[in-house]
């Protein structure tokens, strides 16, 4: 998992059946100094509670499917978590 | 499997349930001489590790469910080993 932030959101009213109900969002990846680190990706909601300007984690891979209510859909990142405190 | 260096910790109250009262913990990612190679993980603790150590890393979702014996988890890195030595070429 990569740290990341929200920088927007993203609407698509058509899409392919099982993503209905998910939300997606813009992360910008970030370093582990939390600098920008690579270009934004959207992220689908896997907590349901992310919104812009907020710190994040980000699961990659077949393994953000994972983070969903149904998870035979096709995504390949999402949010896993909200972060409360990163040390250093 | 990757080598790790840890340097940090990650905490949550808002997550995935997998991660409920398990240790995030920030690692570069380094060469087996120790040098960081550019890239870091978040990953799970399941053997107790700290940050200054050096550790091995799984970055694969199968082995890393198996592990916290979840089968539907969005989890992929685990560290798995606190590493005692490297040696290269004997």
């Amino acid at each position: 998992m990569q740290l990341g932030r929200v920088i927007g959101t993203v609407v698509a009213s058509v899409k392919t059946p099982g993503l209905d109900g998910v939300k997606f969002l813009i992360v910008q990846p970030l370093d582990r100094r939390r600098e920008p680190w690579g270009r934004p990706v959207v992220a689908a909601d896997g907590v349901h509670m992310a919104g812009p300007g907020e710190l994040v984690y980000v699961v990659g891979s077949r393994e953000a499917a994972q983070a969903l209510p149904n998870t035979f859909v096709p995504v390949d990142h999402a949010i896993v978590g909200i972060v409360d405190e990163v040390t250093p | 499997m990757k080598i790790g260096s840890v340097v940090g910790t990650v905490v949550s109250t808002i997550n995935a349930p997998v991660f409920d009262d398990r240790k995030l913990l920030l690692c570069d990612i380094v060469d087996p001489d120790g040098t960081p190679s550019g890239g870091y993980l978040i990953a799970v603790d399941v053997v107790g590790a700290g940050t200054g150590e050096t550790v091995l890393i799984i970055d694969e979702g199968n082995s890393a469910r198996q592990i916290v014996g979840l089968d539907t988890a969005p989890i992929r890195a685990v560290v798995v080993g606190i590493v005692d030595e490297v040696d290269i070429g004997g």
